[in-house]
């Protein structure tokens, strides 16, 4: 036996302080902890911590609660078995005899769980034939497969989005979008700064206007009209001056926002496109909805309105304290002293009704919810009569919601009498203060006047400014939610060195095919050859991982282990649009888009003619039916194709299929929703597809698959029999007992499907 | 189906039922795991199919009651929060820090989605690796918790 293996290169994470004192005494020489996991339930799943580790030699382990270690040495038979059930993951130590240990971790632990089984088997193998651990393989990550840096253990990417909540720091990653407005954005701040300026020449001119004319006039001296009229035009100057300066930077900034916008939107729709099945198997629609329509427009209100405002309104008070304190610093002083109260008290309120909006938010997606579920199940609705008791639950709803606003209008209707009170209040402090050093003699009547002017104008903008903070936060959030998308690489990526295929003879093989949707395993060892032109008949019981299958070859997903072949070229060395090209799928619920009928059997080749089109649809049967619509090829199908029935749309996605011609053909149970009746023009239809491809039929109905050359027995991910209907019946193994029970079941299909079909030819 | 499934636990640690047709591999399955825990469990075999029904455990016989609770204790994970001791942000994704009635954990709960109202006091809280924690009664929270969930709320 080899004692003295080097550890693989991947570095661990460092076993925790606590462990490692006790571990490493317990330790042989030469003996090293090749992975470990750090467990953190017991058997009666209590959160409790303890340890599993793989060492070069054997198992050792320290079980939460036990005072103890155990040990068990590598030895033939002795296999860890792994299983997870609701969040709670397993792992069994088996031998033939039965179970010696069993370990419960919360499912945050399942990657490092699966990396320390992996260890335990190359190292149990290693230590059984003496040979050698191999290398470990490119690590990837188990829930996205994107490829781990050496070392690393959790994947970024996946971590980031589950745990890290939003930082107003992620607003900066927007530059990257904002960067080609670079130039305009710059013209954008300069005419902010100056239309600011200018907005402050008006409170200005009042001081000379009352010191220099109102005063002595009121001291009995004449009016200089000259100087009236030089003040009166410095007055409409800057008022036309910082009219025009703020179009134009309104102008321009919300030019630049909503091409921002807009860029962020398509990028992020372009980007999500890419991305595998898999993600989208693990999000809302209308998560993925909100976050491309309602946030990005957020981030951009936030961009052209908030922060633009924020800004102006800083570079006021900025500048106005500079020409309060340019007046007379003890007057500025007593003027600005009031401010941050004023700011501290808004942002409490504030504060205390974010909360309240952000639950009436909620409560209102509830009110939404009684609809979008009601609404669509409107015929349920009526068929058990529960009228009366929809109303009732979305009147509830309702309720919930006025007795939440009524709250919060307690609050709200507060709100702007005391940010005005408070304003007053600071502003009777500087009149106090002002005539008392009037009386003085410190200051004129005009600088008083001038100040009063100009506090009221940012008290008043305090308010706004508070807004900023939520609002930010807000937008954060949002943009967090856009670059988790953005960040997200595709788990199907295209190849660095992409492999053309010529002319695809459709011969497709699988080879030691294992796959994990996240972390549970689906299929395992699957090996199989297909040859061109072969029918293959996909069966087994509904959950035994035959959509799975296709899925892997198609490429919606990249196997886990393995490799899926076509014509002998590893399927993940192919440009992924053009192999797809080559392959016509036909769903069993097919997906009718918006749009004619024409253009749903165009989908795959917009730029096919009428007659192609025709010739497709009467290969698929669906010519004569699409005929007896009002308008023909022209009719337009509702959203996913209301209009039609079942079996309509069923054959509408045949000759989809059909018009692609493409080279391999999979059918995934496309004629189990129908009746027998449809179920043969289908068949009909499908015969003519199926000539000449190579076609991997699922059914669920056995009697479907009479054609195929060779059916294919699947069982909780594996393959179990091949062969012919008759060889497979001689076996009585799993397909005779499928096909036992169907004929119990449906003797009277047995019958029809016995009876010898002719099938009609069509010119396709 | 008898009226007293006969039990027994297997060297393989799985609870074993004898059936007409030989002794079969089963896991017990409560039917409302919340709303009745007590009453209608299932026992299924490893194809999904019902091998005898358990009206109520209590009527069971003490010994095989008790292989039945073991296994049931062994396999539901619904931890029931007892307090929320903090929050680490109130955007999600957001890591609490909880009591439970089976110890203190972290969870992280990745939206507000997650959080789901089974009545009028009790919740269902899924975080991020799919485990369930339930709120059993809401107002028998204390003041502290009840504040910091209300923000979710
Ligand atoms: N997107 C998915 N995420 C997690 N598990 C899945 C997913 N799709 C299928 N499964 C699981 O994989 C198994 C095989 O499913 P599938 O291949 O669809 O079966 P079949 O088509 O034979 O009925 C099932 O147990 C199913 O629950
Ligand atoms: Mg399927």
């Amino acid at each position: 036996m080899t004692t003295s293996l080097l550890s693989p290169g991947t570095p661990e994470k460092s076993l925790p302080d606590s462990w490692r004192g006790e571990i490493e005494s317990r330790l042989a020489a030469g003996e090293t902890i090749e992975s470990w996991l750090e467990i953190d339930l017991d058997s009666r799943l209590q959160f409790a911590r303890g340890l599993v580790v793989a060492t070069t030699r054997r198992l050792l382990a320290h079980a939460p609660g036990a005072g103890t270690w155990e040990s068990w040495d590598y030895r033939p038979g002795l296999a860890l078995d792994h299983r997870d059930h609701a969040g709670v993951g397993t792992l069994e130590l088996v031998d033939a005899q039965g179970r010696l240990a069993s370990w419960r971790y919360t499912l945050g632990h399942n990657v490092t769980a699966l990396k320390l089984l992996r260890a335990f088997e190359e190292q149990l193998a290693s230590a059984l034939s003496g040979q050698p651990v191999p290398l470990p393989e490119e690590m990837l990550c188990p829930k996205c497969k994107a490829p781990l840096e050496p070392g690393v253990e959790e994947c970024p990417i996946c971590t980031r989005e589950t745990q890290v909540p939003p930082s107003t720091w992620t607003l900066f990653r927007l530059w990257r979008f904002a960067k080609p407005y670079k130039g305009q954005l710059l013209a954008g701040f300069l005419l902010t700064l100056a239309s600011t300026a200018a907005t402050l020449v008006p409170p200005y001119l009042t001081m000379p206007l009352m010191d220099n004319v109102l005063i002595p006039f009121q001291n009995g001296k004449p009016i200089d009209v000259g100087l009236v009229t030089l003040y009166l035009s410095g007055l409409l100057g800057a008022a036309l001056l910082a009219w025009g300066l703020g179009w134009a930077r309104t102008y321009i900034l919300a030019l630049v926002s909503e091409r921002i916008g807009r860029d962020l939107r398509t990028t992020t729709y372009e980007h999500l496109l890419q991305l595998s099945l898999e993600y989208f198997g693990g999000k809302r629609t209308g998560d993925l909805m909100t976050r491309i329509g309602s946030e990005t427009d957020r981030i951009n209100v936030f961009l052209s309105l908030h922060l633009l405002d924020f800004a102006t309104d800083v570079l006021m008070i900025a500048l106005t304290a500079v020409i309060l304190f340019s007046i007379h610093p003890w007057l500025a002083v007593v003027t600005l002293l009031p401010l941050p109260v004023i700011a501290w008290m808004i942002h409490i309120v504030r504060d205390r009704l974010r909360t309240g909006f952000e639950k009436v938010d909620r409560i209102w997606a509830e009110v939404t919810n009684v609809l979008a579920d009601t609404i669509p199940g409107i015929r349920v609705v009526k068929a058990f009569a529960q009228e009366k008791r929809e109303a009732a639950r979305f009147r509830e709803a309702n309720l919930h919601n006025l007795a939440l606003n009524d709250r919060i209008n307690k609050t709200w209707s507060l709100f702007s009498p005391t940010v005005t009170l408070l304003t007053e209040i600071g502003l009777l402090v500087v009149w106090g203060f002002g005539i008392w050093q009037i009386s003085k003699g410190e200051i004129t009547v005009g600088v008083l006047t001038a100040f009063l002017a100009y506090i009221s104008r940012f008290y008043t903008r305090l308010d706004s400014m508070s807004r900023i903070v939520s609002v930010t936060q807000k937008a954060a959030a949002g943009a967090k939610r856009i670059f988790d998308i953005l960040d997200h690489v595709s788990s199907v990526p295209e190849p660095t060195n992409p492999v053309h295929l010529k002319a695809v003879r459709g011969e497709i093989e699988l080879k030691g095919v294992g796959f994990r949707y996240g972390t549970r395993a689906v299929t395992r060892d699957v090996d199989l050859l297909i040859h061109p032109g072969e029918m293959i008949g996909l069966v087994g019981h509904s959950g035994s991982g035959k959509s799975t299958l296709v899925n892997l070859i198609c490429r919606f997903y990249d196997v886990s282990e393995g490799a899926v072949f076509i014509d002998g070229v590893d399927v993940r060395s192919v440009p992924v649009a053009e192999f797809r090209s080559n392959i016509g799928l036909v769903l069993q619920e097919p997906f009718l888009f918006f749009g004619t009928i024409a253009d749903n059997i165009a989908y795959g080749k917009p730029d096919a003619t009428r007659e192609e089109i025709i010739a497709a649809a009467r290969a698929a049967h669906a010519h004569e039916f699409i005929l007896r619509l009002p308008h023909g090829y022209d009719s337009l199908v509702g959203e996913r194709g209301q209009g039609l029935s079942g079996g309509e749309r069923q054959r509408i996605s045949i000759a989809r299929a059909l018009l692609i011609n493409p080279k391999i053909l999979i059918l995934d149970e496309a004629t189990s929703s129908v009746d027998t009746e449809t179920e043969k023009e289908i068949q009909k239809a499908l015969d003519n597809l199926v000539r000449g491809r190579t076609t991997i039929a699922i059914a669920h109905r056995l009697s479907t698959l009479r054609k195929a050359h060779r059916l294919v027995a699947m069982d909780r991910g594996q393959v179990v029999e091949v062969g012919s209907h008759d060889e497979l019946m001689a076996k009585e193994g799993h397909y005779y007992r499928l096909y036992q029970a169907q004929a119990r079941n449906v003797d009277t299909e047995l019958e029809l499907t016995s009876l010898p079909t002719p099938v009609k030819e069509h010119a396709a | 189906m008898s009226a007293t499934p006969q039990l027994s636990r297997s060297p393989f640690g799985h609870l074993v039922l004898a059936t007409a047709d030989g002794p079969r591999e089963v896991v017990p399955v409560r039917a409302f795991p919340i709303a009745e825990p007590e009453r209608g469990i299932s026992l299924v075999d490893g194809d999904g199919h019902e091998r005898a029904w358990i009206d109520c455990l209590a009527d069971l016989p003490a010994p095989h009651r008790q292989l039945v609770e073991e296994e049931l204790a062994s396999r539901e994970f619904v931890p029931e929060i007892r307090a929320l001791k903090e929050i680490s942000s109130f955007a999600t994704p957001s890591t609490w820090q909880v009591d439970t009635d089976r110890g203190p954990f972290a969870l992280v709960l990745k939206g507000e989605e997650d959080i789901r109202r089974l009545s009028q006091t009790m919740l269902m809280i899924a975080d991020s690796n799919g485990i369930q924690f339930l709120i059993r009664d809401l107002s028998r929270l204390d003041r502290g918790s009840r504040k910091l969930l209300d923000r979710f709320l």
